[in-house]
């Protein structure tokens, strides 16, 4: 016998206290719990979103998408980046203002050369604003897993409102479990000394979430979490 | 489960030692009152806490009511998605599956996400003895692997080590594993952490192969979820070309819909975070993104066993957050590491009796490692009545009877060393059963009031040494209810 049949077998004995008509899946289960926490307004949201992304240490900046490419040539600047990674199918546009040298994701790339890689630049495909999480689907604008964790510092471009939702449920609902989802809070962050939390261990070190809102007048802002470099 | 554990000593003797280590005692207060509190917070920034839970609960019961379709379902979409499925059905057939894969890929070492299912089975002793290196890299499973250590904590395994202990550690130990410690380590957590980050980068950029657990798999999807904090999950997961996940039965929902509750459960139970900062969801393998083959172990290891018994069988909703631990009076004094097993605490003592049966003697004892004080049930996200199976299993190790071990019903002796308790049941049994020696016997102890000692004698002893004996009343309650207007009431 093999172990598939062994372990079923084992599975059924075991349950032979359940009914066959047991109560089905769709009736066994209450979903009573709420789908959103509060009423708020799209702005609202976004500010819960801004909010939380920065409680988590995050740094979040809010642009016009007129403005967004001297912000992102700013924030690269800033940091004395000399190369940028792009993934293949991102806005042309985002990165147009900066001088900073571009490194395309390859297939063939290897994780050493991601890791001479200062700073890259991605879309997202939902942000969750109650856990302050952005949420990547590996779609052309956002490339592959690997390059927003081995390089250090990671902007990421958040469209307002179109993608934010204000609860994990809303996002779930969105999102394609046959994609390979990476959801990200904040920065990486250990608490394993002490409960002391540390911001970056192994991913990037810097996140930097870009709130760009199509709607908002031309102003640009930015709020960093207090003692981040 | 692991061979680290055999000839553990029992709970009473192992956590003796342990609360007279005054800074282990340190360490752990520190760490369980913290977390407490912050946990407290974060579940209460949820106003639909109560139906969250209840959800999860039924979610996890009605999984394991059908647990042979959903695993059968799991496999279809798994192996669609382009993933291989494996069956093991206990831990040497778990540790060999996983050793020939590795072997396979010609590699002769792994970078590893901490998994409890691994440690579990022993997997890095298997792929140690077949000359195969396994690196854990989450932060304090680096340091338990460094100290040589053993983990005893589910989410934090390194707590009962302080930040100067792990500061000694990487100084002495990481030129051992790879890249040294840097010169002049301090003990501030962000420099440990960089230490880190440093040592481990070299052997995520040249792995071959990862091996993981998982926190949930959906049935439906065939989607597997990784839930942590530092990066390391990530990287096991994506940047090596083969990866391995070792993942027990129990660990299935339904739908990918489910994942809105755990989703939301399990940071705020386990970090006490709105979320933790990384979650990985993938199926089987995407072209060009992540390793090119994957491989899923689906482990028994005694989890049949546990789900044949309708009691006991709720500790497999556990999705291993560990807030039960935090909150247990008798974990926060005796430590992970009594418990003689990689699942410590409240959990632990249903859990591992229960996958590894109740022969030895600290599984044995495990069931009384603990006040019943029902904490562990109060916080537990997916409402695992703690108290109850602890209970239930301190009967079958009093009283022994048919259980089910490796798949076979046996019937269990009564353990050695309870003979008082067995023959203060029987003689309970056979008082509540002849109401009149019951009568006559209460009278009597009510008239001899006056000269009951204050202790008791013989085996007794220990017990009212710390205790005051429960005085006797002057009259038996029910003869109090035949006087009295209930009586007469009652009478007719």
């Amino acid at each position: 016998m093999s172990s598939r049949e062994r372990i079923l077998g084992r599975v059924r004995r075991a349950l032979a206290d359940v009914p066959r008509d047991d109560t089905p899946y769709e009736e066994a289960v209450a979903r009573d719990y709420l789908r959103e926490h509060g009423q708020r307004s799209v702005e609202e949201t976004v500010e819960l979103l801004a909010e939380n992304l920065a409680d988590y240490r995050a740094i979040v900046h809010r642009c016009t998408p007129d403005a967004l490419p001297s912000l992102i040539a700013g924030l690269l600047a800033d940091r004395g980046a000399r190369s940028l990674l792009v993934p293949a199918g991102l806005d042309e546009r985002w990165p147009a203002a900066t001088e900073v040298p571009r490194v395309q994701d390859r297939a063939d790339s290897t994780a050493h050369e991601l890791d001479r890689v200062d700073s890259v630049l991605t879309a997202c495909a939902v942000a969750i604003a109650e856990t302050g999480t952005i949420v990547l689907d590996g779609g052309p604008d956002q490339g592959r897993r690997r390059i927003t964790l081995v390089p250090d510092h990671h902007i990421c471009v958040v469209r307002v409102p179109d993608q934010v939702v204000s609860s994990v449920p809303q996002a779930l609902e969105r999102l394609d479990p046959a994609r390979p989802l990476t959801w990200i809070s904040g920065p990486s962050a250990t608490s394993d000394i002490e409960l002391d939390r540390v911001e970056g261990v192994h991913g990037p070190r810097t996140l930097e979430v870009v709130l760009v809102d199509s709607r908002a007048s031309a102003e640009v802002s930015s709020s960093r979490p207090e003692g981040s470099r | 489960m692991s061979g680290t554990f055999v000839g553990m000593p029992a709970f009473p003797a192992a956590a003796h030692e342990a609360v007279r280590d005054q800074t282990l005692r340190g360490n752990l207060r520190h760490a369980t009152h913290t977390i407490r509190a912050k946990r407290e917070k974060a579940v209460a920034e949820v106003a639909d806490w109560a139906q969250l839970r209840e959800a999860g609960r039924r979610i996890k019961d009605h999984t394991l009511r059908h647990l042979d379709r959903y695993l059968e379902q799991v496999e279809e979409a798994v192996t669609a998605a382009g993933g291989t499925v494996h069956w093991a059905v206990d831990a040497d057939e778990a540790n060999r599956i996983v050793t020939d894969l590795v072997k396979a890929t010609g590699e002769s070492e792994v970078v590893k996400v901490k998994s409890m299912a691994t440690q579990e089975i022993g997997l890095n002793e298997a792929l140690e003895a077949e000359g195969i290196r396994a690196y854990e890299t989450d932060l304090a499973e680096l340091i338990v692997q460094l100290g040589k250590d053993r983990p005893s904590h589910i989410l934090v395994p390194a707590i009962h080590r302080n930040r100067g202990e792990i500061r000694d550690i990487f100084a002495r130990e990481m030129r051992e594993w790879g890249r040294p410690a840097p010169d002049g380590l301090t003990d501030t957590p962000a420099e440990l952490a960089e230490a880190a980050r440093l040592h481990l980068r070299e052997k995520f950029l040249r792995a071959k192969v990862g091996v993981s657990g998982a926190n949930f798999m959906v049935a439906e999807t065939g989607t597997l979820v990784v839930v942590e904090s530092e990066g390391n999950g990530r990287m096991c997961l994506t940047l090596p070309e083969t990866l391995i996940s070792v993942v027990g039965i129990e660990k299935i929902v339904p739908t990918w819909r489910d994942l809105e509750v755990f989703l939301q459960t399990l940071p705020r139970s386990s970090t006490a975070e709105r979320m933790n900062p990384y979650t990985s969801t993938w199926t089987g393998t995407t072209d060009g993104d992540g390793p090119r083959t994957f491989h899923l172990v689906l482990l028994d290891n005694g989890r049949t066993d546990t789900l044949a018994d309708e009691v006991g069988r709720q500790a497999l909703r556990c999705i291993r957050c560990s807030a039960c631990l935090n909150v247990c009076p008798v974990y926060e004094r005796a430590g992970g590491h009594a418990y003689g097993s990689v699942y410590p605490g409240p959990i632990g003592a249903i859990l591992s009796p229960q996958l590894r049966g109740t022969a030895s003697e600290i599984d044995a004892s495990l069931p009384y490692a603990s006040s019943l004080c029902g904490a562990c049930y109060e916080v537990c996200p997916v409402a695992i009545d703690i108290p109850e199976v602890l209970v239930h299993l301190r009967e079958r190790v009093v009283e022994g009877g048919p259980v089910t071990r490796a798949g076979n019903k046996v019937v269990l002796k009564p353990a050695k060393g309870h003979a008082a308790e067995r023959a203060a049941m029987r003689a309970a049994r056979w008082a509540f059963a002849h109401p009149g020696a019951l009568r006559t016997g209460q009278r009597l102890a009510s008239r001899t009031r006056r000269f009951h000692p204050r202790t008791l004698p013989g085996p007794g002893r220990a017990w009212s040494g710390s205790r005051d004996l429960p005085p006797v009343p002057a009259e038996p309650f029910r003869d109090w209810w035949q006087r009295t207007h209930g009586g007469k009431d009652g009478a007719k």
